[in-house]
């Protein structure tokens, strides 16, 4: 599955979103390719993705994305991660 | 180059136990830091700033642990971070991370030079017994000497 980390610069938050994420991943087993973009960004990378993982001020701002946009509340949480991915996994 | 923590963090960009009014102050002193450190010019920190004014308090991505950076610009002198710790704990008007007791500032010149290092503070923030030594910590050193602890564990 393609997933798409977002944050608003693209340098630093969505970098932990998404190596956190490739380890939730991995821990599951799930096969995830995992994006980084920036808020102006985000809308194009969504397009195609099928699960987008943000914070809860940022998923305000993604409204009409396809995608389901699900909120992370704490982006060093491997578990809290591995949780959200598996219940998007099906 | 991917760079580790140890690199990029200057020890002029370490302060603990700085006493910070509110959000702003918080993260201006991480700003310092940095300035201080030779990673980045003035400017850099109030971009930083306007970050949290426009996007909100999304940069607390943990449980007492922000993270203040803004986009890649001219006044970014290097790829660096600083690391400041809060003498008291600091809202920032996050929903469920608030207080803030640590701040690390970080500045990039591209999207990959800092991400191994990034790696090793989002691992250090997840460590609630790493992040306990770190903002209690009295000295630099004290610090420093945590830091490279976790670096040397988690290389």
């Amino acid at each position: 599955m393609k997933i798409v980390a977002v944050c608003g610069m693209g340098i630093g938050t969505s970098i932990i979103l998404k190596m956190n994420t490739e380890k939730a991943a991995q821990r599951l087993g799930m096969d995830a390719e995992v994006e980084v973009a920036d808020i102006g960004t985000a809308m194009g990378a969504a397009a195609t993705a099928d699960l987008v993982l943000t914070s809860a001020e940022l998923a305000e701002e993604l409204t009409g994305v396809a995608a389901p946009v699900v909120v992370v509340t704490n982006f060093t949480s491997i578990d809290e991660i591995a949780e959200k991915l598996s219940a998007h996994a099906g | 180059m991917v760079e580790g923590l140890r690199a990029l963090l200057a020890r002029e960009s370490i302060l603990v136990g700085v006493e910070a009014a509110d959000w702003r102050d918080a993260v201006r002193a991480s700003g310092d830091a940095l300035v201080a450190g030779g990673a980045t010019r003035p400017g850099y920190t109030d971009a930083m700033i306007a970050v949290v004014e426009t996007l909100g308090p999304y940069i607390v991505l943990a449980p007492g642990f922000a993270l203040a950076h803004a986009r890649p610009s001219e006044d970014v002198l290097r790829t660096g971070l600083s690391l400041v710790t809060l003498a008291r704990p600091v809202e920032f008007g996050h929903a469920t991370n608030d207080p803030v007791r640590l701040v690390v500032g970080l500045a990039a010149t591209d999207h990959t030079e800092h991400t191994d290092a990034l790696a090793t503070v989002a691992a250090m923030a997840a460590d609630a017994e790493v992040m306990g030594a770190i903002v209690t910590a009295t000295s630099v050193d004290q610090a420093l000497h945590t830091i490279h602890q976790f670096e040397g564990i988690h290389p």
